[in-house]
């Protein structure tokens, strides 16, 4: 299979990422919004890497996986924070850190 | 560039910062512990220091009939720059021992009158807490007063200049809550602060030209190179001697600058005795004398002082026939007389115009005690009697008379302070100003016809006052009820009235004792011949004057404070321009305040609340509206940042595709 197919697939992941990040009230669809992004990225690293026939590619991602495990972690943990503080996770009722 | 090191040969000589930090000590002392002590020590310890002072003076005098040419003391190096050298030393040499005894003399005799006087006074004014801060003032005058006559640099000079102006505005304004509405004291003590820091600029300009030319502001090698420089540069030379002319007219109270000395009779009077009669106001005439030796060589600049003097003393003895005030007529007295001095000392009759100084400072502080005396004892006529309540000003003549009974002791050193002054021989004014006169008649025929005129006047003001004050009947009933003043008052009005008589002889014509003794410090002292024509016109005028005053006053005196002064029938008009001081101030007010006012508006107004606040509102403007503008950004919403950082991403990366 042409490496543009692997491309095109990371892409349309990272854009649907990108919208449910944009567009939802809700913590955890956003979150998962963030995870496709990494993952559109992950995708897009080992297609090269097999394209390109170097390990390079495969090692990043294992990288890629570890900070985001940590970074859902402190999320998960903040979203816990805020819910005990305002009772509600809606996105859009933290807005008090504005100009 | 540096200071002759010179050995001080005399051991007397060694006492001289004596004359500076005994009155230091007096202060420190009056300051740190003086509040827990009761008025009398307060102002024995001020009289004491000051006496001290008297004391190392008269030592210092000891010294130098035996080492004439005195001596330079040094202290410590006071500024050190390169080459350029200034010295905290103290100048002893028979000028400036002359001027520390007068100061410290006369100085300790008005402390001494001081604690009578202020006693009373404080309780009058209403704050007996401030008696101790009177004290403290007037021995930093006299320290101050020390370190500029026993200056041996310009600086060190200029430093006292300073220093006794400051006490004068700090004394002047001593009541400062006082006076017309409240702040006439204030408005008077600013007003002198004001004039004489025109005049100081003139001094200040007048050394930094001698510092650019000489390179060193010691006594000593600017007189030794001025005749140089009045070949090289005569043009640097004059302007000179011209800018410290000005500094002399502010702090010597001459035309034009001499607006000040009258309004500074808001002080209390021992203050217009010492400061603004006696020593403070002379340091322009000691000044011209130390600079002699700039002055011979540049014969404008002498023909300017002397004509400065002249004409002062002219007009301020005009404008002393119209006051009412006792206080007033002598504060126009003082500038006229110290328009003789100056006059003297800027034709090269430096001795004589010394030998005025000192006789002056004796007859003139007596008078303004006396007036003082006066006061005080009109105050206690005023509480005494009926009428306590209506206002009256104490201080006017037109409400006196009939004094000579009721106050014989102030009368009678009144009387010969009077006489002093008005040149009657063989007291102490005849002969000093006959000096200066026999001097005018050979250098400055134009100037010597002024000055005796001057002399009319002045003999014609003060027996205008003598009769006012004590001759008559009483025009009020604090007139009628004043008494006599305590000794402590008194006596030191004696011993000045002594003074007053025998002041003469220091410098009595066949002895010339001030003479012999000056010539060893002034450069060009002329022998002025006594002329027995000069002294008969000089007594002349002077019985003249007080003759025209009898006339006037003594046969019909005054009846009552409403009537038209005799002399305003006579002369009428004139009489009003006297009485308003030629409408000087008025005149000054219309050219130079308000003009002045008005820039200092504009400027207030269109420089700097439009130009500079503008340039700093409108970058604080600008900056806020950006931020008000920008902050629209910061909406609190994550989703909207992220959208944000997406744009950016998007537009970064299409831009590193499409270059």
């Amino acid at each position: 299979m042409p490496l543009v197919y692997y491309l095109g697939l990371s892409a349309f992941m990272f854009t649907i990422g990108i919208l449910a990040v944009v567009l939802r009230r809700n913590p955890l669809v956003v979150f998962m919004g963030l995870e496709l992004m990494f993952n559109a990225a992950n995708l897009a690293f080992v297609a090269f890497a097999a394209f390109h026939k170097v390990l390079d590619g495969e090692i990043f991602v294992f990288f890629v996986i570890t900070t985001a495990a940590a970074e859902v972690a402190i999320g998960l943990a903040l979203i816990v924070a805020i819910f005990r503080a305002k009772h509600s996770i809606d996105l859009d009722q933290m807005s008090q850190l504005k100009g | 560039m540096h200071m002759e090191v010179m050995t001080v040969t005399e051991p007397l000589f060694r006492l001289a910062p004596g004359v500076v930090f005994l009155p230091v000590v007096g202060i420190l002392l009056n300051l740190l512990l003086g509040e827990r002590w009761n008025e009398k020590v307060v102002g024995w310890i001020a009289s004491l220091a000051t006496v001290g002072a008297f004391g190392v003076a008269v030592a210092l005098a000891v010294g130098l009939t035996r080492h004439p040419e005195g001596a330079v003391v040094p202290l410590l190096t006071w500024i050190r720059i390169g080459d350029f050298q200034v010295d905290w030393a103290f100048r002893v040499d028979t000028l400036s021992v002359v001027m520390m005894l007068v100061v410290a003399g006369v100085g300790a005799l008005i402390h001494i009158y001081s604690i009578g006087y202020m006693h009373e006074d404080v309780r009058h004014q209403g704050d007996p807490r401030r008696f101790r801060r009177f004290f403290i003032f007037l021995n930093l005058f006299i320290a101050a007063m020390m370190i500029l006559v026993s200056a041996n640099n310009f600086l060190m000079l200029f430093v006292g200049w300073e220093g006794v102006g400051l006490c004068s505005y700090l004394l002047i304004g001593f009541w400062f809550e006082k006076g017309a509405g409240g702040i006439g004291n204030a408005l008077a003590a600013k007003k002198a602060f004001v004039v004489n820091r025109i005049g100081d600029f003139g001094l200040l300009i007048a050394l930094f030209l001698i510092f650019a030319n000489f390179g060193t502001l010691d006594f000593e090698a600017v007189f030794r190179q001025a005749p140089q420089l009045a070949q090289v540069a005569p043009g640097i030379l004059t302007a000179i001697t011209l800018f410290m002319l000005l500094g002399v007219t502010g702090k010597s109270a001459q035309i034009p600058l001499y607006v000040w000395l009258p309004d500074a009779m808001a002080g209390p009077t021992p203050v217009s005795a010492l400061i603004h009669a006696a020593t403070m106001v002379t340091a322009g005439v000691y000044l011209v004398a130390r600079s002699q030796a700039l002055y011979v060589e540049v014969p404008l600049a002498q023909s300017t002082v002397t004509w400065v003097g002249g004409l002062t003393a002219l007009l301020a003895a005009t404008i002393a026939l119209g006051q009412y005030d006792i206080k007033r007529v002598l504060a126009y007295s003082t500038i006229s007389q110290l328009g003789f001095m100056v006059a003297a000392v800027g034709m090269g009759a430096a001795v004589a115009g010394m030998f005025h100084l000192v006789t002056h400072a004796f007859f003139k502080a007596l008078l303004f005690l006396s007036a003082g005396s006066v006061i005080l004892g009109m105050e206690r006529g005023h509480e005494a009697g009926h009428h306590h309540q209506v206002e009256i000003d104490v201080q006017d003549m037109r409400f006196m008379g009939g004094l000579r009974q009721r106050m014989p002791v102030t009368f009678w050193v009144y009387l010969i302070g009077a006489l002093a002054l008005a040149g009657v021989a063989p007291l102490a004014g005849f002969f000093s100003k006959d000096e200066i006169l026999a001097a005018a008649s050979a250098k400055f025929p134009a100037v010597f016809g002024l000055l005796l005129f001057s002399a009319l006047l002045t003999a014609l003001y003060m027996g205008r006052q003598l009769a006012l004050v004590f001759f008559g009947a009483p025009r009020s009933e604090a007139a009628e009820k004043a008494t006599e003043s305590a000794p402590i008052v008194t006596v030191p009005l004696i011993i000045l009235a002594v003074l007053s008589v025998l002041g003469g002889l220091i410098n009595f014509p066949g002895s010339y004792v001030l003479e012999h003794w000056l010539e060893h410090t002034l450069h060009t002292v002329e022998a002025v011949p006594f002329q027995i024509s000069i002294a008969a016109s000089s007594l002349a005028v002077a019985l003249v004057g007080l003759g025209l005053a009898w006339w006037l006053y003594g046969r019909r005196p005054l009846p009552s404070p409403r009537e038209t002064d005799p002399l305003g029938r006579v002369l009428d008009g004139v009489y009003h321009a006297l009485e308003r001081k030629w409408w000087v101030d008025e005149v000054y007010h219309a050219l130079v305040v308000r003009p002045y006012h008005g820039l200092a508006h504009a400027l207030a107004q269109v420089v700097d609340l439009g130009l500079i606040d503008g340039i700093v509102n409108g970058v604080g403007h600008v900056a806020r509206q950006t931020a008000l503008w920008w902050r629209q950004w910061q909406n609190g919403y994550v989703r909207s940042y992220a959208l944000s950082i997406v744009v950016g991403v998007v537009l970064i990366v299409a831009y590193l595709l499409l270059r």
